[in-house]
């Protein structure tokens, strides 16, 4: 399917169509399923979104809204799309031939999709870490360093040396890194490494970080670490996580979302998913039944 | 009892161990035939290195003879003009035949005297001449000089003329056996490094030619070729490998680029002879020509192994420099190229190494002349190694042989020096990530 070339005028068009009409039609089914979240309180407001890769329809009217500062989780049994969806975010599936995206994502009141927008803007609101370590194969100091200077945002070396700590700081790796700074990145071991690449996403300074899996490369030990660190980072971020682990998302987020082959189906606050799921697949999922 | 009720009988862990022996024996069978591959290999290697070596050797070393020369004023000067351009015109063979008559006083019969010059370089003369331009004060002096035989007594004296011959199928009569087993004798006959065959150009005097030439040729047209190619193929790979999408037009593109990878090298040669010289009227015989033709033949081996060293680039350094929001060109120039340049720069000295020792398409652009000037820019005509190489295998005088062999030498040291850098950066550069 070649029209899968010019996936751009695809999106607007069906933006166009969908976003003035859409915001207040849509609100009230995204309500039935996720009471509560209002727009005031939201970071991010997805409408609507559909993702096909080709032919395959990977996710189908995804409604979600992720509030501000707080820790959102993607749950649901492989190939659900939760991956796919965080993607979405900060349109990382750009760059997949096959793949389009309709539908609404608003990063406060900023069209992710928009005509004008430069990702390389976006990317530098909306961070990510990603399933597998992949520090640069650079020195530590210069894996956290990079995002800065290719952003433009210090002037001094006095700065960059101000943001590099404060980051490494707030990724709780410093203690282990402090005298070691201009050894590579990919000397440290796994757990280490992922603190890493938080410290690399947190330098720029985003609104949201994106988390995809972010511990299952790492034992039980580093896997509590970095637990402990989205629990604090979310003081100052807003952070979605995709988890395979149910646990993991019941100890680390206020709100949940599970997905079920692409479609969105419960959202809510973490301890009434966890609790009283609505839907009855939900239910089954976090029992065992399936997944 | 029948062979079923046999194999009934036989437990199950029986039937595993019989079977385990047949395998066994297909797995040493396997071993012994890639042994006897590798060793096949190794021994037609070693037949042709050695050959060549054998051959190549005696190309390094020359026959000097040591005569007194007398540098009289009455043939160099005989107007006292001090002016070095009478020097440089002087009759410098006439010296070598006077010191060749002083050393042998009893040879008077004047077909004898005639063929004492045999034993002495047509050369020699130059040697002489270029000692006065580099001394004037030696005219007028009587000095004692090793001058470089003739090709026919160094090959006598290198054996592969044999003495067993009759007289009549060698150059070397016996008369000159003679003369050289006087020189022998007294000590005035040595064997030295070759110092002209690394100094000289081409010659029609085997004992004269050197590969200089070709080596300042080589290099100069292997600069040409290597700033055209790398930079393009490299850019080239980089735009289809990152930067394009993904089409019919980019599809037919590669295609396109493997099938140039595998274009016989003549027919570079001919694309070079209608398009640089006919059309483009650009210098023949030129290395920047050469190197030009050799760039496009190399440019496909580049932008192919570019691709698959950037392609080697795990995805997950690259999806880690976007999820920061850095640009598609930051993510290649920062991130990717420099990972793969180990990669990129190993397949761009094999290709170099292929250019080196490539002649077809030079022979069609003109770098198969016979020039024994140094070259000294990219316009002036040169050769190249693997083309003197050929030059010199097809030549008539038998002290070619050893030339061409030792040629080969230098060839083969050069290519393998160029493939020895690209292990050692490959291994220096390696990278896990």
């Amino acid at each position: 399917m070649k029209t899968a070339l010019k996936p751009k005028p695809i999106r607007v068009t069906v933006r166009n169509t969908q976003s003035s009409s859409s915001v207040q039609a849509m609100k009230p089914a995204a309500d039935k399923n996720a009471p509560a979240p209002t727009l005031e309180g939201a970071k991010m407001n997805i409408e609507k979104v559909n993702v096909f890769y080709g032919d395959n329809q990977a996710l189908t009217d995804i409604d979600l809204q992720i509030r501000v500062n707080e820790v959102t989780a993607l749950i649901g049994p492989s190939g659900c799309g939760k991956s796919t969806f965080l993607r979405c975010l900060n349109r990382m599936n750009d760059t997949i031939e096959e793949c389009r995206v309709s539908g609404l994502v608003m990063l406060d009141d900023m069209d992710v999709y928009g005509p004008d927008v430069d990702v390389v803007h976006l990317r530098a609101r909306i961070g990510m870490v990603f399933q597998k370590p992949n520090p640069f194969p650079k020195s530590i100091y210069e894996n956290v360093a990079y995002g800065p200077r290719i952003h433009g945002l210090v002037s001094s070396r006095a700065d960059l040396d101000d943001i590099v700590m404060t980051s490494l700081t707030k990724a709780g790796l410093i203690k282990e890194v402090r005298d070691r700074l201009h050894e590579s990145g990919t000397s440290l071991s796994g757990g280490q490494q992922q603190r890493l690449c938080i410290a690399r996403a947190i330098a720029v300074n985003p609104e949201v970080i994106l988390m995809d899996e972010p511990c299952s490369a790492l034992d039980p030990i580093a896997t509590a670490r970095i637990e402990e660190l989205i629990d604090e980072l979310s003081q100052n971020f807003t952070i979605v996580i995709v988890t395979h682990s149910m646990q993991q998302a019941a100890r680390v987020s206020q709100r949940t979302a599970f997905f079920h082959l692409g479609e969105l189906v419960e959202f809510g606050d973490t301890e009434q998913v966890f609790t009283s799921p609505r839907d009855e697949r939900t239910q089954g999922y976090i029992t065992g039944r399936f997944g | 009892m029948t062979d079923s009720s046999k194999s009934k009988s036989m437990s199950h862990s029986d039937r595993i161990a019989a079977s385990l022996k047949r395998r066994h024996a297909a797995e040493t069978r396997f071993r012994l035939y890639g042994i006897s591959a590798i060793a096949i290999a190794l021994i037609f290697l070693v037949i042709m290195l050695g050959s060549i070596f054998i051959r190549g050797w005696g190309g390094f070393f020359e026959t000097q003879i040591e005569l007194t020369v007398d540098f009289s004023r009455q043939i160099i000067d005989p107007e006292g003009t001090n002016d070095p351009a009478v020097f440089a015109r002087a009759d410098f063979r006439k010296i070598v035949r006077n010191a060749l008559k002083a050393r042998f006083p009893d040879v008077t019969k004047r077909k004898d005297v005639k063929a004492l010059k045999a034993l002495i370089s047509k050369a020699a003369g130059y040697e002489l001449s270029h000692l006065i331009r580099d001394d004037p004060a030696l005219i007028g002096t009587t000095q004692n000089i090793w001058l470089p035989s003739s090709d026919e007594v160094d090959n006598f004296m290198k054996g592969s003329v044999s003495r067993d011959l009759p007289e009549s199928a060698r150059r070397i009569k016996d008369i000159h056996v003679g003369w050289i087993e006087e020189l022998e004798a007294e000590g005035a006959l040595k064997s030295t490094l070759n110092l002209r065959f690394f100094t000289h150009g081409d010659s029609r005097e085997p004992e004269n030619a050197g590969i200089w030439g070709a080596i300042v040729g080589s290099t100069l047209t292997l600069f040409i070729t290597l700033i055209l190619s790398f930079p393009l193929g490299v850019m080239a790979a980089i735009y289809l490998e990152e930067l394009s999408p993904k089409t019919r037009w980019t599809d037919f593109i590669e295609v396109n680029i493997n099938n140039m990878a595998a274009v016989p090298s003549i027919i570079y040669g001919l694309l070079g002879l209608a398009v640089f010289l006919n059309f483009m009227h650009l210098p023949r015989s030129a290395p920047l020509v050469g190197g030009m033709v050799l760039a496009l033949m190399t440019l496909p081996t580049i932008i192919i192994a570019t691709r698959a060293s950037l392609k080697a680039v795990p995805p997950s350094i690259r999806e880690a420099a976007r999820g920061l929001g850095a640009s598609p060109i930051q993510v290649v120039l920062h991130h990717v190229l420099p990972l793969a340049m180990p990669g990129i720069l190993t397949g761009t000295i094999i290709g170099m190494a292929r250019a080196l020792g490539e002649s077809a398409p030079l022979l069609m652009i003109g770098m198969v002349a016979f020039i024994v000037d140094i070259p000294q820019s990219f316009t002036d005509p040169a050769t190249a190694l693997p083309v003197q190489v050929y030059l010199w295998a097809d030549s008539p005088e038998r002290a070619f042989v050893e030339k061409t062999a030792a040629a080969t030498i230098v060839l083969v040291a050069f290519l393998v020096v160029m493939n020895a850098m690209a292990v050692y950066l490959r291994k220096r550069f390696e990278r896990r990530w």
